[in-house]
């Protein structure tokens, strides 16, 4: 695969390398897939051909997350400028010949799995995100909630009214991935698939259900590293603990 | 039973398993599947406390007196429900198969229930088994795991017309009790394998069965979650909650209680090791001694106290598979209500105490 136009830019420094991974998440958890500590090795040579090899917490994780992962680490890296020719290879896994296949040939998902699935993953996506808008959700409001704010109070809020802060950067990011309202001026509460304001008296449910989202994203994160730990001896590039 | 502080616990071990992964069982040409599927269990074991990890080679196949030692002399079990896993596609005789369970249990009389299981995909074939092992081992309930591979196929719903076939069948036979597995493989490959949502449906249309979500869900906890709100058939399997995070991540152990008390309610949460995977001992110990860390971000959730800690140890479980429960171990007093009634109730409640 040759990256176009831009194959007479500088080689990506090692840590631009990384910077670029870090941009690609694991759909399911959310989190980046550097932190998880997914991303085995990543080496560029002097000629500009990238090489990145992943890792999973599981011989069985999810194939269609895993597509995702290596094609997003994929698109990602090809398109860095200075890097001629990008390869992302997924070790250790039940799919890994027909995802690394699939990636490297840019099948699509349909295709790479033949007969076993219907359509592409953009659905599968979608709807993932729209849990990591609840979790952020949660992660927005309980820092209100404990410094006293009422949670009808909420409901008239605006992102625009909230103090700035990472889990609203990224609340609002997520937010206009999906196409929902992320404005100053669009809601704190609202509906994750049809972006409406949350009504009065769905107010307290709807807080309920965004805490348990994030309970359970953190709670599957915490498994997959305990996974990957014990797969692994060694670190991934870039992992981070859990908080 | 368990004793502490003299109160004493009925400890029924709802999910556990005798199984063989060892190489001698591996089906050729599948040996990669068996060996990552065995690999894979055990790396839930390094979950557990560090004193309680066994070899890769005893946790591929450990022994009858291992599983006498490690269960009810060590591990205050009274009784334990084995929940079987086939797998003919990777191992040889099965995983751990209704055979392989009642040979041995049957050696320990009053120790064992053996579940069975069944394939809707097996169609006429597989009716007619899961009869003659409702009858020969006298089976109540059945392990379904929804993501085993048969014949190419990658896993099955609950909600399948061939699924309901069999639902109905087992409920004929006198088959009481559904536990569910949701697993990574399903066909077709582009949604979401571990969605719940068949199950709600098969709840719903099976009100007389009762469906018991194993691992709660994991990792859907909170699809699970909102779906056993609304059905008051469905009740949460804590394996891998109590084993999987109780010593690896408390703090996340403590969040993913408070919000099964929530949702789902003390009355319908069933204790189960997963053993092999882990040894009961800590767990039941360790949850016997459990409370809910004082911290503000846990101090709305519910809270378990004693009478909590022994339905969920062993009487729901003992309810649903008819157990007999000696006196000295039963409830002096009632329990608190189940997710039902609690969101029935103005849900102010519980919001405005989201701090």
């Amino acid at each position: 695969m040759t990256a176009p136009a831009t194959s007479r830019a500088r080689v990506p420094s090692p840590a631009g390398l990384l910077a670029a991974l870090e941009t690609v998440r694991d759909p399911e958890l959310d989190e980046p897939i550097t932190a998880l500590g997914f991303v085995a090795s990543a080496t560029v040579s002097a000629a500009g051909d990238a090489q990145v090899r992943l890792r999973l917490p599981t011989y069985f994780c999810a194939p269609n997350f895993a597509y995702l992962m290596v094609a997003d680490a994929y698109d990602a890296v090809a398109a860095l400028p200075g890097v001629r020719r990008a390869e992302v290879v997924l070790d250790g896994h039940f799919a890994s010949d027909a995802i690394n296949g699939g990636v490297a040939a840019q099948a699509g998902f349909a295709q790479s799995f033949d007969g076993e699935a219907v359509g592409e993953l953009h659905q599968l996506r979608a709807d993932f995100l729209r849990k990591a808008v609840m979790a952020g959700t949660d992660q927005v409001c309980r820092p209100l909630l404990a410094a006293g704010a009422d949670p009808a109070r909420l409901r008239t809020l605006t992102l625009g009214e909230l103090p700035p802060s990472q889990p609203l950067d990224r609340l609002r990011q997520r937010r206009a991935e999906l196409g929902l309202p992320a404005g100053d001026d669009a809601a704190l509460l609202i509906d994750p698939v049809t972006g409406d304001p949350v009504p009065a008296d769905a107010v307290p449910l709807h807080l309920r259900r965004a805490r348990i989202t994030r309970v359970s994203f953190d709670a599957n994160g915490s498994i997959c590293r305990g996974h990957l730990r014990h797969r692994y001896d060694s670190p991934g590039l870039g992992e981070e603990e859990q908080q | 039973m368990y004793e502490k502080n003299g109160e004493k616990y009925f400890v029924v071990d709802s999910h556990m398993h005798f199984w063989n992964a060892a190489p001698d069982n591996w089906v050729p040409g599948a040996e990669q599947y068996a060996k990552g599927w065995i690999e894979c269990f055990h790396a839930y074991q390094g979950l557990g406390p560090p004193e309680t990890h066994w070899s890769i080679e005893h946790f591929q196949k450990y022994s009858e007196d291992d599983l006498m030692k490690d269960v009810f002399e060590d591990g205050h079990v009274d009784v334990a429900i084995f929940q079987p896993t086939n797998l003919k596609e990777w191992y040889k005789e099965g995983f751990n198969t209704t055979k392989r369970n009642a040979e041995m249990g049957r050696k320990h009389p009053g120790k064992f229930i053996y579940n069975t299981n069944f394939d809707p995909r097996d169609s006429d074939a597989g009716l007619e088994e899961l009869k003659r092992n409702v009858q020969e081992y006298g089976s109540i309930g059945v392990k379904l795991y929804t993501a085993e591979w048969n014949n190419g196929s990658r896993g099955y719903k609950l909600s399948d017309p061939g699924a309901y076939r069999f639902l109905e069948a087992a409920q004929n036979l006198g088959v009481k009790n559904i536990h569910v597995h949701k697993g990574p493989t399903i066909w077709p490959l582009d949604k979401d394998a571990f969605d719940v949502s068949d199950v709600d449906h098969a709840a719903t249309d099976f009100p007389e069965l009762n469906f018991i979500i194993e691992h709660v869900g994991l990792p859907r906890i909170e699809d699970f979650c909102f779906m056993a709100t609304q059905e008051p058939n469905v009740y949460a399997g804590l394996s891998v909650v109590i084993g999987g995070l109780m010593y690896a991540r408390p703090k996340f152990f403590a969040k993913v209680i408070g919000e099964l008390l929530f949702w789902v309610g003390e009355d319908k949460m069933t204790f189960g090791s997963d053993y092999g995977i882990w040894e009961p001992k800590w767990q039941v110990e360790g949850f016997v001694d459990w409370e809910m860390p004082d911290d503000p971000d846990l101090s709305d959730y519910p809270r378990l106290n004693t009478d909590s800690k022994k339905k969920i140890l062993g009487l729901n479980a003992a309810n649903l598979y008819g157990i007999e429960v000696p006196p000295e171990c039963q409830l002096k007093n009632g329990g608190t209500p189940g997710a039902q009634e609690v969101l029935g109730q103005p849900a102010d409640a519980h919001a405005a105490s989201g701090a």
